[in-house]
């Protein structure tokens, strides 16, 4: 099953980090990245630009609604992610307890969600709404 | 063959969460693996009476179970082969392993403890985690369950079938946790089960017998545990404490309903069946030199236990244990009740000095029990007017009505 973790971390306290607090959190990512290479699990990883670079597009009667700023003002950031492919939640976890997160790796946390398969055809897009209404 | 409703009843009480345990391993599916047990029962039902009842009715239920199983998943590929897959149905949840299921033997190995940690991930939500345990484990059904913890029904309904979904959808792994993560998952277990049982044992509103229920529950659920990893102290531990203070159960209530606290229990009335075994399970565990929170909390409980009379009790010891606890779990509750011991046994003022220095972190202030420890030793000091303050205090924040109770009647007591 394919997972993506979510880095959540407070960008002003990256911002505030020292030049070795920044090196330490590189290395931790650049290590995840290596062990999750060499394990054939890592499908995809990368950074976010601050939220200060988000635009946000809201779709309102059929017109493009364009806001600067992320879609919700929250304590913590979204600022990056993985894919892996893993045998199971318990797996994710083993990775997402590796993944630095901010200053050090002390701030912030990563959030797994498992990946969907994207459906292929009308048929069942009508189920994947009938799943969504019964998960709402 | 009167007794035969009765006898279905106990193996489904005593062996349904064996049989469902390896129905889900088989099936890869809490869903499927129920439905097949409750088949199974169905026809145990209606074959029984007529053919007896089997030597070894849990592995009947099973085997019966498992051919469902067996012919379902044959049903489900003709099906596939004809129609071709439906979206709905996730291969995890709805695609046995055809080679798993013929090949199984006929004595199946016991899966209960895969289960459990299954049941009790931390990736679920605490109050499913508890739903869940008690409706696969337990045995227990989603009316029960709803009547013990005072919900409704469907809310209850709704919590498993979302916690069943996130096994699912999420793939929370059905196997017992490797080595290095065993402590830890070990705790979210055990929690559950102390959980299960303070449910039962604190609350005082509701179905008593429901209520009493969840503390067996509790206690069979922690003798399944301990069965199965017998090498864990702290399981020996909790299963101590629960069986020590549920020896006491007919003794906290008086018969007009009231709160009897500790001091003024009538000892006669505490169960020595269960203190004995307690003791002895508490003995073996500390025997096995890792102390851990469950067993110091039973170790204190002991003391109380042996304690001919009130005067007996050996508060220092408890002040001790208390201390050994702090170092292990420092919070302001555990703090608070060394001071309550240091008050026993080293001197009324030095324990209300203890209290309020425990106090003044400012995180007890909402706690009912704090107020009501320091209205206790106020009293026995003899200053009525400050005691008759904090018992008060104590009363405007307990909700349980039993406690609120007590409280009043200690209120007036002081204040005439």
């Amino acid at each position: 099953m394919r997972y993506m973790l979510l880095i959540y971390t407070q960008e002003d306290a990256i911002a505030r980090s020292s030049q070795e607090e920044m090196q330490q959190v590189i290395n931790g990512h650049r290590a995840v990245m290596q062990a999750g290479r060499a394990q054939g699990v890592l499908e995809a990883a990368e950074p976010l630009a601050n939220t200060s670079t988000a635009t946000t597009v809201r779709m309102q009667n059929g017109n493009a609604i364009i806001t600067d700023g992320p879609f919700a003002e929250t304590k913590e950031q979204l600022a990056g992610y993985y894919i892996f492919d893993c045998k199971n939640l318990d797996e994710a976890i083993a990775w997402a307890s590796r993944i630095p997160t901010g200053c050090g790796g002390m701030q912030g946390c990563v959030e797994i969600r498992p990946l969907r398969a994207v459906p292929t055809n009308a048929e069942e897009l009508q189920l994947a709404k009938i799943s969504a209404g019964r998960n709402g | 063959m009167d007794e035969l409703p009765q006898m279905i009843e106990s193996v489904f009480r005593q062996e349904s969460g064996r049989i469902l345990a390896t129905l889900i391993r088989i099936s890869g599916s809490f869903d499927l693996a129920e439905e097949a047990m409750q088949e199974a029962f169905a026809t145990a039902v209606s074959h029984w009476p007529a053919k007896g009842v089997p030597d070894n009715p849990g592995a009947w239920i099973t085997s019966v179970a498992h051919r469902k199983l067996v012919d379902h998943s044959r049903r489900e590929r003709t099906r596939r082969e004809k129609q071709g897959p439906l979206l709905y149905e996730t291969p995890t949840t709805y695609e046995p392993d055809m080679t798993m299921l013929e090949a199984e033997p006929i004595t199946f190995p016991d899966d209960r403890l895969r289960l459990i940690f299954t049941c009790c991930h931390p990736a679920l939500h605490q109050e499913a985690q508890v739903a869940l345990t008690l409706r696969t484990l337990g045995g227990l059904t989603t009316p029960e369950i709803a009547r013990a913890f005072l919900l409704p029904e469907p809310t209850l309904a709704q919590r498993l079938v979302r916690a069943k979904r996130k096994i699912a959808d999420a793939h929370i792994p059905y196997e017992v946790p490797p080595r290095a993560q065993l402590p830890e998952r070990l705790g979210s277990v055990q929690s559950v089960i102390y959980l299960v049982f303070n449910e039962g044992y604190s609350a005082t509103a509701g179905d008593s017998l429901v209520r009493r229920e969840l503390c067996s529950e509790a206690i069979r659920l922690c003798r399944t545990l301990c069965e199965l990893l017998p090498g864990e102290p702290e399981n020996l531990g909790l299963l101590a404490l629960m069986l020590l203070h549920d020896s006491r159960r007919d003794a906290r209530m008086n018969k007009q309903g009231k709160l009897v606290t500790l001091e003024e229990q009538d000892r006669s009335l505490w169960d020595r069946e269960r203190i004995r075994e307690g003791v002895a399970l508490l003995n073996q565990a500390l025997r096995m030199r890792q102390a851990g929170p469950y067993q110091l909390q039973a170790a204190i409980s002991a003391i109380h236990a042996e304690a001919a009379t009130p005067q007996d009790t050996d508060w220092r010891e408890i002040a001790a244990i208390y201390q050994q606890l702090m170092r292990l779990s420092p919070t302001p509750v555990v703090e608070l009740n060394h001071a309550v011991a240091v008050a026993m046994s080293e001197g009324l003022e030095r324990g209300l000095a203890e209290i309020d220095r425990v106090g003044a972190c400012g995180r007890l202030e909402d706690y009912h029990l704090f107020h009501a420890a320091r209205a206790d030793i106020l009293r026995r000091l003899g200053r009525r007017t400050e005691s008759a303050e904090a018992y008060a205090a104590a009363l405007k924040l307990a909700t349980n009505k039993v406690e609120q109770e007590y409280l009043s009647e200690r209120l007036r007591q002081v204040a005439q």
